[in-house]
């Protein structure tokens, strides 16, 4: 017979009470990991979006989501007729803050050529933007509808689709309008004195500026070669996807990283700590019965086993509800959380160390045990 | 009322010495104690609180080691000059003495059939032989008709005998009680003694069982009295 279930049974609603402690405890680890990973894929989603090799950007700057970067929008041209380049295209990004149905609502825009790349990856519902003027797509994120109509700057326009995911570093939600439209926001909400130089055509800007020329290379081309190529024109700066992924993870979410991952860590020491005192304490509390067990035979085998089987039912069971917790209620938090598998299974892993572990302390206990305390008197 | 004696005795203790501590808090618990047993008698023994009458049932089922002297349980020797001679003795208890304990010990998560069939498994039994050998006792025992009862269901009186079924499930030889009937009343505390009796006869065993009862010592073939370590035979029938 099995005693570690046995004893389980026999006081199943403790037990069901402790591993649900457990569960909700495991479940905010849970919650923290996919925080943290959901930083990490945030910061990613915007400069994965267009697909590219290479990022062209002002010189001297690690543009355009680490720092400014303004560049002539005459460049994509010249990119485009690049050797190995297939396609190039120009984009603007900038954040606004608007006010929808009494809200306040920062958006993050981002201006694109419609042939070109550096659009929506995906439309989830509704269609791509397929008029020049006053159209949009922007991440459901932003609480936005398809045909909501939406004043940015003078003009208002339409949803006319949808994304999913698509938000910038800060959690600010993507939409995606004409590179003319963005180029007519970007002057429009300029500060007054700019926006005379810029009108005036003097001050060395034109109206036509962008933030970065992207561009998609030939499979077999090597990104850091045209990177130098385009270097070497003195006045840009060029960036492959590689290392624009890298800038983004490393210096642009790396404080808030290392907070939720230092975090992270400190939840998961309590953790341990904790399922070490409640197997500890299941030890101590059958204290009596062990040495009863010892006294009429049992083998030491059988109660390290008893107690080894209920740490590992433990942690297996609080996990399960841990995870099952944070699998459905993921979705409700405000800024995304990603699970993937692995991380789940790694955390797994890390309970069921901690169980076995902490099973050795009870088991210690255990092994200590004089029979002759059962026969008392 | 004596059962004859074998030339071999069961139980055969030779000048066997327990102290706890050393220099100024050096407790004699046992002073040379010698005392041998045969099959089919029910021994008791007395003395006053500290007398070490604990500490003799603990060296016996070999649960404590003594500080010198030798003995033979069931005709193998198992001490000699204070040393265990045999390695295993968790099998030894398993298989040859049986433990009766004054609160009853029951595994609180087994019911009383399951808390005789365990003894019976660990033993080397298959889980159906051991149930049906644990519910035999329990009808021989006369709480059959509770074996399906959870330990904190049972009286005081059923317990104790459901623990006595457990001590006597692997036909042990040697059975070492301590106040077994402390927890019952004078009529439940007879057929205890009975049932005792019963099964040193059935079984050709030998009972050790520590009280202070004094209305069950007609029950006893032989009386034993240990003062400060000391074991005399005969000896007060006052504690
Ligand atoms: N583990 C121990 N460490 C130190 N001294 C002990 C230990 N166990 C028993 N003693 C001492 O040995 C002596 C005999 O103890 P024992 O438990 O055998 O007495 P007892 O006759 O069973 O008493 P009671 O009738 O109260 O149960 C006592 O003085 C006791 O204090
Ligand atoms: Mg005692």
């Amino acid at each position: 017979m099995n005693l570690a279930y046995r004893d389980i049974r026999h006081s199943l609603g403790r037990f069901l009470l402790t591993c649900v402690g457990l569960g909700l405890l495991l479940g905010v680890v849970l919650a923290m990991i996919g925080i943290y990973r959901g930083l990490v894929v945030d910061a990613l989603t915007i400069a994965r979006a267009p697909a590219v090799d290479l990022w062209v950007v002002e010189a001297n700057t690690r543009g355009p989501f680490a720092e400014a970067s303004r560049i002539p929008g005459d460049i994509r041209e010249a990119v485009a007729r690049m050797a190995d380049v297939t396609a190039a295209g120009s984009i603007t990004y900038q954040t606004v803050e608007i006010e929808h149905g009494g809200d306040k609502l920062r958006l993050y825009v981002i201006g694109y050529e419609l042939t070109r790349p550096g659009g929506p990856p995906q439309i989830a519902e509704g269609r791509e933007i397929a008029r020049s003027h006053y159209e949009m797509v922007a991440d459901k994120s932003a609480g936005l509808t398809l045909g909501d109509r939406i004043r940015l700057g003078r003009h208002v326009f339409t949803v006319v689709g949808l994304t999913r995911h698509q938000v910038n570093s800060g959690g600010d939600p993507a939409v995606y309008i004409t590179l003319p439209d963005a180029q007519k926001l970007q002057f429009d909400l300029a500060p007054p004195a700019a926006r005379v130089e810029l009108a005036r055509g003097t001050g060395g800007s034109s109206r036509d500026t962008v933030n970065a020329v992207v561009a998609r290379l030939h499979a077999n081309a090597s990104p850091e070669a045209v990177a130098d190529t385009v270097h070497r024109w003195k006045h840009l700066s060029a960036i492959t996807q590689e290392a624009q992924e890298f800038i983004l993870t490393r210096s642009l979410v790396d404080r808030a990283r290392r907070q939720i991952g230092l975090f992270t860590s400190l939840l998961l020491v309590v953790s341990a700590v904790i399922i070490a005192l409640i197997i500890y304490t299941m030890t101590m509390e059958k204290l009596k019965q062990i040495a009863t067990l010892k006294l009429i035979g049992a083998p030491d085998r059988t109660i390290i086993g008893m107690i080894v089987q209920q740490a590992l039912a433990l942690g297996f069971i609080g996990f399960a509800i841990g995870a099952a917790l944070i699998v459905n209620i993921k979705d409700y938090f405000p800024r995304r959380v990603v699970l993937e598998p692995d991380n789940v299974m790694i955390l797994g892993l890390i309970v069921f160390a901690v169980c076995l572990v902490a099973s050795g302390l009870g088991v210690r206990a255990a092994l200590k045990v004089d029979p002759a305390t059962a026969l008392g008197g | 009322m004596v059962a004859a004696p074998e030339p071999r005795p069961l139980v055969w203790v030779d000048r066997v010495s327990k102290h706890f501590g050393e220099g100024e808090a050096r407790v004699d618990a046992l002073r040379e104690v010698s005392i041998d047993i045969y099959p089919g008698q029910v021994v008791a023994l007395l003395g006053p609180s500290g007398s070490g009458k604990t500490t003799l049932l603990n060296v016996i089922g070999c649960i404590l080691d003594p500080s010198s002297g030798s003995m033979e349980l069931d005709g193998e020797k198992v001490l000699e000059s204070g040393h265990w001679t045999r390695s295993n003795l968790r099998q030894l208890r398993l298989d040859k003495i049986g433990f009766i304990f004054q609160a009853h010990n029951l595994i609180p998560f087994l019911d009383a059939t399951d808390n005789v069939a365990l003894v019976l498994q660990l033993a080397g039994a298959d889980a159906t032989t051991a149930r049906s050998r644990a519910m035999e006792l329990l009808d021989y025992l006369e709480v059959g008709h509770r074996r399906s009862a959870m330990p904190a269901k049972l009286s005081g009186g059923e317990a104790q005998r459901v623990a006595i079924a457990r001590a006597l499930a692997n036909r042990p030889r040697i059975i070492l009680a301590d106040e077994p009937t402390a927890a019952l009343d004078s009529k439940r505390a007879g057929i205890v003694m009975d049932l005792l009796r019963k099964v040193a006869v059935d079984q050709e065993a030998a009972i050790i069982a520590v009280t202070h009862d004094e209305k069950i010592f007609d029950r006893f073939d032989r009386i034993f009295s240990l003062r400060d370590g000391r074991l005399d035979e005969g000896g007060a029938v006052t504690s």
